[in-house]
């Protein structure tokens, strides 16, 4: 097997005896991308420099005789909208095409404490916005098990470049799926944190009530260890929880026995394919073989967590965005005669399509006079999404759904039609609204296109979706295909 | 249809967005295909019903009033479009 398919546990252990050098390592990516990336055009900027100065430094300490964390030395991918400093972060928007931010997000410290080796910046839907990573204004970003369909997004840049071996993990944020939507869409496994378990801090806004960063992986094992390196409190995050992070690793236990698995109605049936809905009841038959006991169950305010979504994102997006008006850094347009004037260009010039049309609907929900009808009565649905959580939980350890309810689709498919891009979204939405943790790992196929199993999770119980996805990962052999793109 | 092309043009100027005669267009038909959809929400009873504008239960965050390392004059200015002496240089304001 190719170095580059490798998890981080492989590599740690291939470092640690010796078996090959960090910057080995990291060339051996360097070269990966060299080749594959004409095809799949996952990144928006390789920092090779970079990358070998930090494997060198992690080969002195080899040399040294220090001992090696368990992601030291190890190549890794950030998501573009995750602050690096000294490092363009672009957002893949015009506005921010040029912004070098001068810090570092708090999960971009915490992983260069560890010894990450960052291979560079990782294609997304412009600002986040996207279910397809169609809206970057940089390139699309293809997927690497069909070039004619998209990775999903926004994360498809940091999903597609762990399926194509271009990395060996990455960091991707999660407002209403974006990191679980493509994980599913390229054969990888993404988990969404609790909200509050990651500091958001240096991860650039989209909104704020509902974003969330967390690891794009090979395997549950090197998710875990991720989470060990990423989570926990913050000082620099309001919205961080100062709770007890636990070993995630703890919870890799190949044992799901007696465990109690919901299955909600309203995430399967209408619109949902039935390639997609084969993996899953056979999904299911292998954890009732493994002694879970999984049951139909029913989250009915389901259907208005769309709409609710919609509204809430670009309220939230709406006044994020606030802060582009080409005066502190990014994008200026040439020749506003006053300041409204040059704001209002710069506005149009440097934002996206789908970048206005969510401040426009934002924008409006939020006007005097819509404000209850729209954003209000949204907030109060979300009250009632999270409640419909609550009970089942009283009930179940963990729900399971598809992570979308359709495989990956065609370039084009969906991009004129802003309301059917939006309901691709329906399996992932409503976790964000309640704040509650999900992940999604490889369950199948649907023809040559992978299959996503989303499991979600009470509040800070990361550790029962790492046990219940790594019992099925070990008496399954889905995570460990791979697409053929012509080069091993 | 719930949106005019007045109300396009009027939220596009508290957003401070220059829209083309395309974008409005575009833009007044698509609000109201999704707003249509966000009805959806009427036909549920809220009364009663608090809102949950976050989920967490966060409160005001406070610190120790102590002065802290902040970011230093040029390297908050580095990314500025126009800066001078310092300062960040804008067009005319009043």
């Amino acid at each position: 097997m190719d170095i580059t398919a490798k998890t981080a546990v492989e590599l740690h252990d291939l470092l640690v005896n010796k078996e090959v050098s960090a910057v080995e390592l990291t060339r051996a990516f360097m070269e990966r991308i060299r080749v594959v990336e004409e095809k799949v055009s996952a990144y928006v900027f390789v920092s090779e420099d970079l990358a070998l100065k930090q494997a060198a430094r992690v080969d002195e300490r080899i040399a040294g005789g220090e001992n090696l964390g368990p992601l030291e030395g190890i190549p890794m991918g950030l998501k573009d909208n995750l602050c690096t400093e000294g490092i363009k972060t672009t957002c893949a928007s015009k506005m921010l095409q040029n912004f070098v931010p001068p810090f570092d997000a708090t999960v971009t410290e915490r992983l260069k404490k560890a010894g990450a080796v960052c291979l560079g910046k990782l294609n997304m839907d412009e600002f986040a916005m996207g279910s397809s990573t169609e809206n970057s204004h940089l390139q699309p970003t293809r997927n690497p098990w069909d070039l004619d369909r998209v990775p999903g997004g926004s994360s498809g840049g940091p999903a597609a470049a762990v399926a194509a071996d271009e990395t060996v993990y990455s960091l991707g944020s999660d407002t209403g799926g974006s990191i679980r939507q493509p994980a599913a869409f390229c054969g990888v496994v993404g988990l969404k944190p609790t909200y509050g378990a990651v500091s958001r801090y240096g991860l650039i806004a989209y909104a704020s009530s509902l974003d969330q960063i967390g690891p794009i992986s090979k395997d549950v094992r090197d998710n875990a260890l991720i989470m060990n390196c990423i989570a926990g409190y913050d000082a620099k995050d309001s919205t961080s929880v100062n709770y007890t992070r636990p070993d995630y690793t703890q919870f890799l236990v190949d044992d799901i026995k007696g465990l109690r698995v919901g299955i909600p109605r309203e995430y399967l049936g209408e619109g949902t394919d039935p390639g997609v809905e084969e993996v899953i009841r056979k999904a299911v038959g292998i954890l009732r073989d493994l002694g879970a006991q999984v049951d139909e169950c029913s989250l009915p305010h389901t259907k208005y967590a769309i709409p609710a979504y919609y509204l809430i994102a670009p309220a939230e997006c709406s006044s994020n965005l606030a802060r582009y008006d080409g005066v502190g850094f990014g994008y200026r347009a040439e020749g506003g005669e006053d300041i409204v004037d040059m704001v209002s260009k710069t506005r149009a010039e440097g934002f996206g399509p789908e970048v206005k049309r969510r401040i426009m609907l934002g924008t409006y929900a939020l006007t005097s006079g819509y404000y209850d009808a729209y954003y209000l009565k949204a907030q109060k649905v979300r009250t009632l999404i999270k409640g419909d959580f609550d009970r089942a939980f009283g009930e179940y350890d963990v729900l399971l759904s598809p992570a979308a309810p359709t495989p990956a689709f065609k370039f084009g498919e969906k991009s004129s039609d802003p309301l059917a891009m939006y309901l691709s979204d329906v399996c992932t939405v409503p976790v964000n609204l309640a704040g509650i943790p999900a992940i999604t790992i490889p369950a199948g196929f649907a023809g040559v296109l992978p299959v996503g199993l989303h499991f979600m999770g009470k509040a800070f119980d990361e550790g029962t979706l790492y046990r219940v996805a790594y019992t099925f990962e070990q008496n399954t052999e889905f995570h460990k295909a791979k697409p053929d793109l012509g080069w091993r | 249809m719930k949106i005019s092309r007045p109300d396009v043009e009027h939220v596009a100027m508290l957003a401070r967005l220059e829209l083309t005669e395309p974008e409005i267009e575009m833009f007044t038909e698509q609000l109201n295909s999704i707003l249509e959809y966000a009805a959806l929400l009427e036909q549920l009873n809220t009364d009663g019903v608090s809102p949950t504008a976050h989920v967490l239960p966060l409160h005001n965050v406070l610190r120790e009033d102590v002065t802290q390392p902040s970011l230093e004059q040029e390297r908050a200015l580095m990314n500025a479009p126009d800066a001078e002496n310092g300062f960040f240089r804008v067009p005319r304001i009043v």
